[in-house]
């Protein structure tokens, strides 16, 4: 901690990760009515965003609320730590959660989907465990979240109990697994180092670790624990094959919880378990700015290639991943900054865009962008919001995916990375290239008969599209809007880099 | 009663009872059951109270007849056996109290046998873990040994085949222990396990006690399944009665692991078997290996039970690696192992014993979805036993392996810890794959059924196993949980007191 930070006691964060815990059994037990079941969703995800969003003020102040559930091995705590960084990802997960939840009601009585109390209790017991990995004040409990979130998502994933549900699920549990036990190699390994796997800004590990090698295989280590969830290539196979899911699982669990927990836990390995000086005194940058930067470009050039909708977005959300851990791998406060304020801004867009991927499908059972032929005259809302969502992942202000794209390309200057501004630049591109002839298809092509009869999709799909929408744009004027999404970023870059005074930015990269 | 008499109480309750039930038989038959029931609640009551005299005032030692050790036999009660006595009495109630239903349902007409010879088990096992003297202990084992023949033969037709293969096999170990035992014996003067602290370093450089050495752990790796000397113990536990299974599998291994223990940390010194016999390596990677062989093995299995069987010649690899390693943190990992094993093994194959009651078998391919919905709460309970064997925080198998995983970074042994990892990832291909047959819809099953029609579940009836069976099988399984979170107090408070002195 840095010294402005005082913590403080309080069994909110605790509540907050548990509260969708404990609508589980009212769900289940509430399985034959299906307004009460999806009552105690609505009510679980309202309270839960109540909760944390109370944390919101003192968390601004620079006080941290902090609670010791037990103490779970000698010498570690289960504990849950509101600090800015988690702060920052649990309002992004547990707000879009609301608007999911609506989304996904409305999308599970229009597709008509069988076993619905399954999905909805998975479904909380997914954003438990995100909530916890967001507040995990130690690399043990982070674990135990992490893995809880593998378990969780993996009924939603083989929901629709298809040959291609259960060969995606089979391939998702063994790269989630695999992972896990790759990260518990890997803490383990931290523990006997430091003896102590609390998440410090500017690195536990800072001055500890001596050895090079030692520094590069447990950098791996860790990297093959979280990267698996962050989708960085070659690790990220399961996910295009996970959206097999219905779409609001698509949404917010591969575009929001499950894939944002392994870029933040990108963000805590580089941020808060390494630190930059180690990062930057073993060349450990350079390795993740070798697979963030292929991956993003590789990654566009596939989605470029997809014709299944949610497909391109899969793609697409493996590039953007990617450009979060970019931004961690340069060094910079420019660069952390760009990275944490992408976690919510793409974020925002991708869940649109799988939004409307979703009510394309249940309003006209169309998967396939060739089949979108002038859909935008039926849907217009629905079109009208992808258009600002493609167009914010593209890069073009004022939405606020132009907000992170710059400080991301400020930090690279900063860091004078010229490839890496290249990079971000041709992305850019890219990303016009495979949304830009969706739009085209949507708006300025004539679709055949049957399309035009058609209205938009059910309302209860359509204002939380409308609502996410808007928000992408509104969060690209005023960054800071309600969430204070942007003092959260800035304070967490601070307090990363305010450790690392020894480096000069401009020497980041050998 | 003062605690002083707890280290005899518990063996003398179960050999009492064990004599009791043939004679409370006459009168009625399912007296049996219940004083079987009350002997081992009384022993857990004993057990407990043990723990908490021998955490507040050290260990008690009781002498046999009056007489003095090292000529008398002393009976010791220290943290570790009073911790074993309390893990292994809690397991035996609950499965015993299991036996109601199920052991009327599969060996009808064997009830009072079945108790009686239940109990002799119980009397030597609790015997082997609270003796002081090496013979006596030998004594014990032969006494479990025997009875332990006796149960798994009663069983299907197949059992006592195989019963008599484990009785083969077990009278070897039992003689290669006997045998070590005499080696030692001559060298030193003494079977007293204290004295035999004393006196072994004097004499330890002999080839005598180190050929003595050897074979007592050769033997005590028999009985605890070691590879490669696991060959009786798939058979034995397949063929067997679920009760009898349910009963054996997570306490007759475990015991051996403790006589194992005990002689290589206690008895001998830690040093001389890590450093001058290279012992502790030699158990270490025989159990690494038996790790990946049984997890193959088990992948391989058609048969729940079976497929248990070969899981648990994995699980004791693991307490055998934490002796392996010869360390505090290894010692913690083998010692909490002991207990989450217990819990995980006996709730799952009380889970295969719920499945033959209701179902008549328990072949895997033939698990449906069916299941999930007509015994809810048994599959669950799988599921969570499940989890926990694979090693997912935060239920109590996850904790032996994280120190086990600790205690080989601490000493760079990269081979232990591949094993450890891979091992989780093994579990889990077995372990999923029953688990996707009992909670999702067959895979190809899908084309009679229309998407309308799924919308509406063919209603299955319940058909949970009854109370009896349920509650010790869910039991069990919320302990996983409830281990896993409170281990850390656990090993504060207990494993620590523990350690030997040695490591």
């Amino acid at each position: 901690m840095t010294p402005e930070m005082l913590t403080y006691t309080t069994s909110l964060p605790f509540l907050a990760v548990m509260v969708s815990m404990a609508a589980v059994p009212l769900i289940l037990i509430s399985s034959n009515r299906p307004n009460m079941r999806e009552f105690w969703t609505l009510a679980a995800a309202f309270v839960k965003f109540g909760l944390i969003f109370s944390l919101l003020p003192a968390a601004l102040e620079g006080r941290i609320a902090e609670y010791t559930i037990i103490q779970i091995a000698p010498g570690i705590d289960l504990q849950l730590r509101a600090d800015p960084m988690g702060m920052f990802f649990a309002l992004v997960a547990s707000s879009l959660w609301i608007l999911t939840s609506f989304y996904s009601i409305g999308y599970v009585r229009g597709a008509n989907e069988k076993k619905q109390t399954r999905y909805f209790a998975s479904f909380a017991v997914c954003l438990s465990a995100t909530i916890g990995i967001a507040f995990s004040a130690n690399l043990l409990t982070f674990l135990i979240f992490y893995e809880i979130l593998s378990l969780a998502t993996y009924p939603l994933v083989v929901h629709k109990e298809t040959d291609e549900a259960y060969r995606s699920g089979r391939m998702y549990l063994i790269y989630a697994l695999t992972a896990g036990v790759l990260l518990i190699a890997a803490i383990g390994w931290t523990y006997a180092l430091a003896g102590t796997v609390d998440f410090k800004p500017g690195g536990l590990l800072n001055g500890i670790i001596q050895d090079p090698w030692t520094a590069k295989i447990l950098f791996l280590l860790f990297m093959a624990g979280v990267g698996v969830k962050a989708g960085i290539m070659p690790l990220h196979s399961w996910l295009p094959r996970a959206m097999v899911a219905p779409t609001p699982v698509s949404a917010l669990l591969h575009a929001v919880a499950v894939v944002k927990s392994g870029v933040f836990g990108v963000i805590r390995v580089v941020g808060f378990v390494f630190g930059p000086e180690v990062m930057h005194a073993f060349g450990l940058n350079l390795i993740l700015a070798v697979f963030a930067g292929t991956t993003i470009l590789v990654a566009s050039l596939i989605a470029l290639k997809q014709d299944n909708l949610k497909a391109r977005l899969a793609y697409s959300t493996v590039g953007h991943l990617s450009y979060i851990v970019l931004g961690m791998a340069l060094i910079s406060a420019d660069g952390f900054m760009g990275g944490i304020m992408h976690l919510a801004n793409h974020a925002t867009m991708k869940i649109t865009l799988f939004f409307c991927a979703g009510a394309i499908y249940v309003n006209l059972h169309k998967t396939e962008i060739s089949q979108l032929d002038g859909i935008g005259k039926a849907m217009p809302w629905t079109m009208g919001m992808f258009t600002i969502g493609a167009l914010g992942l593209a890069g073009v202000p004022p939405i606020n995916g132009f907000v992170s794209k710059w400080f991301l390309c400020l930090g690279a200057l900063q860091a004078d990375q010229l490839i890496i501004v290249g990079i971000f630049v041709v992305s850019g591109l890219l990303n016009a290239a495979y949304f830009f002839p969706i739009v085209h298809r949507a708006f300025m092509r004539k679709g055949d008969e049957s399309i035009a009869r058609h209205g938009e999709a059910p309302l209860l799909m359509v204002v939380p599209i409308c609502i996410v929408g808007v928000l992408s744009l509104v969060l690209g004027f005023f960054p800071n809007l309600v969430f204070h999404f942007y003092d959260l970023a800035s304070t967490v870059a601070g307090n990363i880099m305010h450790a690392a005074t020894g480096i000069t930015t401009a020497s980041v990269f050998p | 009663m003062s605690s002083s008499q707890i280290p005899v109480l518990i063996p003398v309750t179960f050999l009492l009872t064990a004599l009791l039930i043939p004679l409370l038989g006459l009168i009625n038959r399912s007296l049996a059951q219940v004083s079987a029931v009350i002997a081992s609640g009384l022993a857990l009551v004993f057990s407990y109270l043990g723990l908490q005299a021998v955490l507040s005032q050290g260990r008690i030692s009781y002498h046999i007849g009056g007489w003095m050790p090292p000529l008398g036999i002393e009976f010791i009660l220290d943290s570790l056996s009073a911790f074993l006595c309390v893990v292994f009495c809690g397991i035996t109630l609950l499965v015993l109290i299991y036996g109601k239903t199920s052991v009327a349902h599969e060996t009808p007409g064997k009830d009072i046998p079945f108790y009686s010879l239940t109990m002799l088990l119980l009397g030597g096992l609790s015997g082997m873990v609270m003796t002081g003297d090496l013979f006596n202990l030998y004594v014990f084992l032969e006494i479990s040994a025997l009875s332990g023949y006796a149960l798994l033969g009663i069983g299907n037709r197949r059992a006592s085949l195989a019963a008599f293969r484990y009785l083969t096999l077990g009278t070897a170990g039992a003689s290669f222990y006997l045998l070590g035992l005499a080696f030692i014996f001559y060298s030193a003067g003494t079977l007293n396990m204290a004295d035999l602290t004393q006196m072994l370093p004097f004499v330890q450089d002999t080839r005598p006690v180190s050929i003595g050495l050897v074979l007592m752990v050769l033997g005590v790796g028999l009985k605890m399944a070691l590879f490669p000397m696991h060959a009786w113990l798939p058979d034995a536990y397949t063929y067997a009665s679920s009760t009898a299974t349910a009963l054996i599998a997570p306490i007759g291994t475990k015991v051996a692991a403790y006589v194992l223990l005990r002689l290589m940390f206690f008895v001998a010194d830690p040093d001389y078997m890590r450093h001058d016999l290279h012992l502790t390596q030699v158990v270490g990677y025989l159990g690494a290996i038996g790790i990946i062989w049984g997890s193959i093995m088990a992948i391989c299995q058609k048969e729940l039970k079976r497929m248990l069987a070969f899981s648990s010649v994995a699980q004791v690899g693991y307490i055998a690696l934490g002796i392996g390693l010869a360390s505090p943190l290894g010692f913690i990992g083998a010692v909490l192992h002991i207990l989450n094993h217990a819990c995980m093994k006996g709730c799952l194959f009380l889970f295969s014993g719920n499945l033959r009651l209701r179902l008549g078998h328990s072949t895997i391919p033939k698990f449906s979805d069916t299941l999930s919905r007509s015994m809810p709460w048994s599959s669950a309970a799988f599921a969570l036993a499940a989890i926990s064997m694979i090693g997912l925080p935060p239920t109590a198998g996850f904790f032996s392996k994280w120190y086990l995983a600790l205690g080989s970074i601490e000493q760079s042994n990269w081979i232990f810890l591949a094993v450890l990892l891979v091992s989780s990832l093994l579990n889990a291909v077995y372990f999923f794959r029953i688990m996707e047959k009992i909670y999702l819809k067959p895979r190809n099953a899908g084309g009679n059924d229309s998407h309308g029609d799924a919308q509406q579940p063919v209603a299955v009836a319940r058909n949970e196993a009854p109370g009896t069976m349920l509650v010790p099988t869910l039991t069990l399984a919320v302990g996983l949980l409830v281990l896993g979170i409170m281990n850390a107090w656990i090993i504060t408070h207990v494993i620590h007191i523990m350690i030997p002195s040695g490591l």
